[in-house]
């Protein structure tokens, strides 16, 4: 084994645009080390340990991680093995749609375990982790514990020698978290030269770790065991400690939190036997609970066990499936405006408008909670005050801090003076300080204001300020009582011990899993990682295929979108012009002037409609839209004509859609002068010209517009088609953070695009024997040249079509921006460039330079080629050599644009 | 009732304060109605303009240079000579779409009066160019030859008295760019109106407003209404200021018909175009989603609402099934406002049409709205 340390770091910032993220000027981590990262959310823990993960890249400093250099990328590429790193965010590294089994399989495909090996280490990480009853849920089912210990599967699945955790409890239940911790130990046990880092903001947990690191504003106030950072506050608890490190806080006192008691007289809340399933999921079942006015009550439980559903349902905003619940001695399910008036209800992620300022805000709310206008303002001056916003009136909550917005979002909630307020998750994610100000604030509510207060939480500290408590698992309420009782009644230390006590008192029921031994699990040897791996390749490119197929929308779009818009535009762009309406003002009314309205109404353009008999009426019936053709035949018109006067017949065209207007001329004109031959051969006069000019339409011989249309319509399909959902499959991931997966495993830049993009290029190619299909069938334009030559040429402008997607995705960081741009930079060239309209030898400059270098070009060729003119490999297979050229310049290019760390 | 009109208007209020501070969204407004316009208004493509063509001149007289020396700029580039064997092959390879072919002894058979002919061979697969461009072609070489037998006295005067006086109504020199502005001020109109309400109610659902909208004693129908008055207001003043200052300032236009009328006809339009916005919204989870979507529907309800080829020229079934889409009738009633000056009387039955079409839009796209917000909590 070697020495070398697990961690070391020298003089290391990093900045997000002005702001400086982390400073830091060393940290050391030896070997076989379990470190603490501590510190409330944005002090730079998570950049410091994407840093140590290799995924983000290094600004400035140096960084040694397992001995080698991050900054460079052959050792980066021999790290990833050995590193694992579990973001934050429940569930934040994991594919929602996918099942826990697959994505346990996924990642054991890009770590190159062989099948027997993955299935063998699959099924133990289950067990181990009490998994295996849940492998084919998908994953962003699984409650938070759950999501936790799959996410650690997955981090644990190549054995690494580094395991990082950024807040991996956070948002997990009491017991879950325990559990986590357990197998942590055990891990460690079994690998002692297992280094173990890990960022946490609950102070609590902080002190089983051998090292502590304090985080603030981007550095560290202190290191050390955890006794001896208390001991130099000479605090009792971790969080006291922390509290007295930052500036400005260095006389803390925890808040005092005396228990009142209460007159138990008037209830605000009461549910009884109150039930919600969704689907066959049974989310709350049968919780009873009475809260009485003034009172405090605390809401405990992991993610996922039915505390925001029970909220939801005591707002009106869910139906109870059964049972019943009453507000102020109403019941709820009459959703009336006046029980909501008398309510407050704040959720977990703030929701305040961010675009309006802290003072509208209010306002807004102040209004649809219909407070007087006359007291509006007072109102509003009063929340302010109260909740110490005037400095911030004008302010946007995006602008502050996450404990600003918190107050806001509760001042909100309070601008109608309810008499209850229902509190989801008001603290998660804010720091100490931020919560104790806030829970002061609580207190007072609930002491002066008489405000019945129902919130939920997951930190233990906060339950204990609560006057009751319930602990709700899986749907059911599993204790109910004050703080002291329930610590007493379950013997235990403290209300964490309690509460993991009656878990595993409830659990107990269903098996436990917990004693398989690990060893096995564990001393596998890694395999080593190779440059590139068709196994990494194919890993993403089955998730991929997965995800899709799970995702109705962009399947829809992948598999019918172009047939619906092929279907669309062979109907739309087409450039037969017929069926149009026209009417005579015939003054004359003898043969001959019949006549020629007969030779107009006869021809198939046109069709007549009842005739007209005045200006005003030429102009109405013309305004109105009804005719594209009006005639006027003078009066007299075959008299003058005998007398060999000259006549002139009037046409007025509608000339609002030049289009039209311009095939109307040209078909007028051509009726004109063949009545006008008619005539003079009736005459009994020979009428040729010396020349015949005979135009020969060759290809397309009725220049019909189906035959013209498909072949052009194709290639812009199927370019644009693939190349967005490409586009979107990258950074889809950006935006989800999954992306993190592709910057920390081995996987290579090419394996990534190469097996995304295969699933696009079986649908793209899929896609192209169904346009090709409805082209025939459904437009009736048969192919005449080779089939080969346009599947082979196909398949090849897939491929790039898919390759121009992933260069396109390297510019944007959000997917609507990616659906647009992607859709801009394929169909403008592809109508304007490649010769769909123009060719490209009549184009000039910039476009004309486009034109022959865009694929499309050559795909147009060949589709017409093939389509309309009967051709195959002899005529056109020189069209080919562009596009086989085009395939790796495109790919190379989306190659090099795609970042592998993050900046 | 006065509740509900007052929180219509305050929830309206706050979607229209939410539009000024997305930098994003205001800068796609003025693009759409300004920029875009502008440029479907320039740019409309010329069918004919240097457009490549070849002759084959196997005669070689003063008559065959006289007409190949027709063909000119701006329509044609100076004619390329090749070589009757290699004709096919270049029409293969797509490089012309026009070949005009002078056969051996054309001037002395035409002086001979033994009726020679003269080919023009076109790619037909090149449908818009092909079919204007041999008209083009027909036209030179009739002049050209015209002129040659008017020389020596070729052709007899034998002839009709009637004339064809031909008048284009509304738009006298069939300019291409009036109608491509106004059209893309139509489709801008549809688009934005979709974006807009589609965006206003994601980013509610996004952020979580939107379940914290439905605690408050507020309801579905009002939180819709807002969204649809404000969004129907902002593009109606985007567009109505487009018209004025892009189309007839700019691009110097003239508008026919009363602006109040085209006015109308957008309100009745945008009302079912907002709905249509929101019920696609709630099948979408996302913005991404709803782009999906936006594309699928769009593209369609844009180019078969009559705005890129004649209405009345596609298949019946065609027609059926658009006569539900508010965009067939905002098209026919704004071409007939704006280039024809049609008035109220004229145009009532495409009204009617777009008011139904969306009291029905908005009545099912608010119990969609209704179902969506019961199931998304």
């Amino acid at each position: 084994m070697t020495t070398e340390r697990a961690v070391d770091l020298q003089h290391v910032c990093h900045r997000y645009g002005d702001n400086i993220a982390l400073d830091i000027n060393q940290i050391v981590i030896e070997r076989g080390a379990f470190v603490g990262l501590i510190g409330p959310d944005g002090v730079g823990k998570s950049t410091l340990l994407s840093l140590l993960a290799g995924a983000r890249q290094l600004q400035s400093g140096e960084l040694k991680v397992l001995g080698l250099d991050i900054n460079k990328r052959r050792n980066r590429h021999q790290l990833y093995p050995r590193i694992a790193y579990m973001p934050q965010g429940l569930g934040k590294n994991l594919y929602p749609t996918l099942s826990v089994a697959e994505n346990l399989d996924f990642f054991a495909r890009l770590f190159g375990h062989g099948k027997a090996q993955r299935q063998q280490r699959i099924a133990m990480l289950l067990q181990a982790t009490g998994l295996s009853a849940f492998a084919d849920r998908p994953a962003g089912k699984l409650s938070g514990g759950m999501k936790q210990k799959l996410g650690l599967c997955c981090a644990l699945i190549h054995d690494p020698e580094l395991l990082i955790l950024d807040e991996p409890t956070t948002g997990v239940d009491p017991l879950s978290r325990r559990q986590f911790w357990q197998l942590i130990a055990q891990i460690r046990q079994q690998q002692p030269q297992l280094t173990v880092i890990v960022a946490t903001a609950y102070m609590a947990e902080a002190s089983q770790f051998d090292h502590l690191f304090a985080m603030h504003a981007g550095r560290i106030l202190a290191q050390g065991a955890p006794q001896q950072l208390c001991a130099e506050q000479q605090a009792d608890t971790l969080e006291q400690a922390f509290l007295r490190m930052l500036p400005g806080h260095a006389n803390y006192q925890p808040l005092d939190v005396s228990h009142r008691d209460h007159q138990h007289n008037e209830v605000a809340i009461e549910a009884h036997k109150l039930s919600k399933k969704f689907g066959d999921f049974t989310a709350v079942d049968n919780v009873d609970f009475t809260i009485h006015r003034g009172e405090i009550f605390g809401f405990l439980g992991s993610n996922g066990c039915g505390k925001t559903t029970t909220m939801k349902m005591l707002t009106g905003l869910l139906e109870a499936s059964s049972g019943s619940a009453t507000l102020l001695g109403q019941p709820v399910q009459g959703n009336s405006r006046e029980i909501r008036r008398r309510v407050g209800y704040m959720t977990q992620q703030f929701s305040l408008y961010t675009e309006l300022t802290v003072e509208q805000n209010l306002y807004l709310h102040g209004r649809l909670y219909d407070v007087p206008q006359a007291q509006l303002k007072i109102r509003v001056e009063a929340m302010l005050a109260q909740f110490e916003l005037r400095r911030q009136r004008h302010h946007y909550p995006k602008e502050m801090p996450l404990g600003e917005r918190q107050r806001l979002s509760l001042a909100v909630a309070m601008i109608h003076q309810p008499e209850i307020l229902i509190l989801d998750e008001p603290t998660s994610g804010v720091d100490p300080i931020a919560r104790d100000q806030f829970w002061r604030i609580i207190l007072d509510l609930a002491k002066t204001q008489q405000v019945t207060i129902f919130i939920s939480t997951h930190f233990m500290d906060e339950a204990e300020r609560c006057d009751r408590i319930s602990l709700m698992h899986e749907g059911r309420v599993l204790v109910s009582d004050t703080p002291p009782a329930i610590i007493a009644e379950q013997a235990a230390n403290n209300l964490d011990d309690a509460f993991i006590r009656l878990l595993e008192q409830h659990i107990e029921r269903q098996a436990s899993t917990h004693d398989l031994p690990l060893e096995t699990v564990i001393n596998k040897p890694a395999q080593k990682s190779r440059q590139f791996s068709l196994q990494r390749l194919w890993s993403y490119s089955r998730r991929e295929s997965l995800e899709l197929k799970r995702d109705p929308i962009r399947l829809l779009m992948a598999g019918l979108g172009s047939l619906i818009l092929m279907f669309v535009l062979g109907y739309g762009i087409n450039m037969d012009v017929n069926s149009l309406t026209f009417a005579v003002l015939d003054r004359d009314q003898t043969q001959l002037s019949r006549s020629y309205t007969d030779s107009v109404a006869g021809s198939r353009y046109f069709v007549e409609r009842p005739a007209l008999h005045s200006y005003a009426e030429i102009d109405q019936r013309m305004r109105a839209g009804e005719l594209s053709l009006a005639l006027e035949i003078p009066t007299d018109f075959a008299k003058r004509i005998a007398r060999g006067e000259t006549v002139q017949i009037g046409a007025w065209i509608d000339g609002a859609m030049p289009v039209r207007a311009e095939t109307v001329q040209g078909y007028v004109q051509g009726l004109h002068q063949h009545w006008l031959l008619e005539q003079l051969q009736a005459h009994g006069y020979q009428v040729q010209n010396p020349v015949t000019i005979a135009t020969r339409f060759r290809y397309n011989p009725d220049v019909a517009s189906m035959p013209a249309m498909m072949p052009a319509v194709i290639p812009l399909l199927l370019l644009m088609f693939p190349a967005i959902l490409t586009s979107l499959s990258v950074v889809r991931e950006k935006e989800l953070g999954s992306i993190l997966n592709f910057y920390v495993t081995p996987t290579t830049r090419l394996e990534f695009l190469l097996g995304k993009q295969l699933p696009y290029l079986a649908i793209g190619t899929v896609n192209f024997f169904l346009l090709l299909l409805q082209a025939e069938w459904v437009f009736g334009v048969p192919l005449t040249g080779s089939f080969w030559l346009l599947t082979f040429a196909s398949v090849l402008y897939v491929v790039i079509a898919t390759a121009f997607g992933f260069v396109v995705s390297a510019f944007v960081r959000s997917q609507i921006a990616a659906l647009f741009v992607t859709m801009l930079a394929t169909m403008v060239p592809a109508t304007t460039f490649s010769g769909m309209i123009t060719p490209v030898p009549s184009l000039e400059g910039i476009g004309r330079w486009i034109g022959e270098i865009f694929p499309a070009t050559y795909e147009m060729m060949i589709a017409r080629g093939v389509f309309s003119k009967a051709l195959g490999f002899a005529e056109l297979g020189y069209t080919l050599i562009p596009l086989l050229l085009a395939i790796p310049i495109v790919l190379g290019l989306g190659v090099y644009f795609l970042p592998k760390q993050e900046r | 009732m006065k509740q509900t009109f007052r929180n219509t208007i305050y929830l309206g209020l706050k979607e229209l304060r939410s539009i000024l501070r997305d930098p994003m969204l205001l800068m796609i407004i003025v693009l759409a109605f300004t920029v875009i316009i502008y440029s479907a208004a320039s740019s409309m493509p010329e069918s004919l303009h240097k457009t490549p063509i070849a002759v084959i001149d196997d005669d070689q007289s003063q008559l065959s240079k006289r007409l190949v020396s027709a063909f000119d700029e701006p329509y044609f580039l100076p004619p390329e000579q090749v070589a009757s064997q290699v004709a096919d092959q270049i029409m293969d390879e797509g490089r012309f779409t026009f070949i005009v072919h002078i056969p051996s002894g054309f001037e002395r058979d035409i002086l001979r009066d033994d009726r020679p002919e003269l080919q023009v061979i076109v790619d037909a697969t090149r449908m818009s160019q092909a079919f204007t461009g041999s008209g083009y072609i027909q036209a030179i070489l009739q002049q050209t030859l015209a002129e040659f037998y008017a020389e020596h006295h070729l052709v007899s005067s034998a002839q009709v008295p009637v004339e064809l006086a031909l008048r284009s109504r509304f738009n006298p020199e069939l300019n291409p760019s009036w109608f491509a502005s106004m059209t893309e001020v139509i489709g801008q109109i549809t688009m934005l109106s979709l974006i807009l309400t589609g965006a206003a109610l994601l980013r509610e659902r996004e952020h979580g407003t939107i379940e914290h909208l439905l605690v408050m004693p507020v309801t579905p129908f009002e939180i819709m209404l807002a969204k649809v008055w404000s969004m129907v207001l902002v593009v109606m003043v985007a567009a109505t200021l487009s018209l004025i200052f892009v189309v007839q300032g700019i691009l110097a236009i003239p508008i026919e018909g009363s602006l109040w009328l085209f006015a109308g006809a957008m309100l009745l339009h945008l009302f079912a175009t907002t709905s249509m916005g929101i019920f696609m919204a709630t099948f979408a989870r996302t913005m991404p989603q709803f782009g999906l979507l936006l594309i699928l529907v769009v593209m369609p309800m844009q180019i078969l609402s009559g705005g890129m080829t004649p209405y009345e020229s596609m298949p019946n079934m065609i027609q059926v099934l658009m006569s539900a889409a508010p965009t067939t009738h905002f098209m026919q009633a704004g071409q007939a406002i704006l280039f024809r000056g049609a008035s109220a009387t004229m145009i009532w039955p495409h009204l009617l049409a777009l008011l139904v079409i969306g009291l029905s839009f908005f009545m099912i796209a608010l119990a969609r709205f209704r179902k969506t917000l019961a199931t998304l909590v």
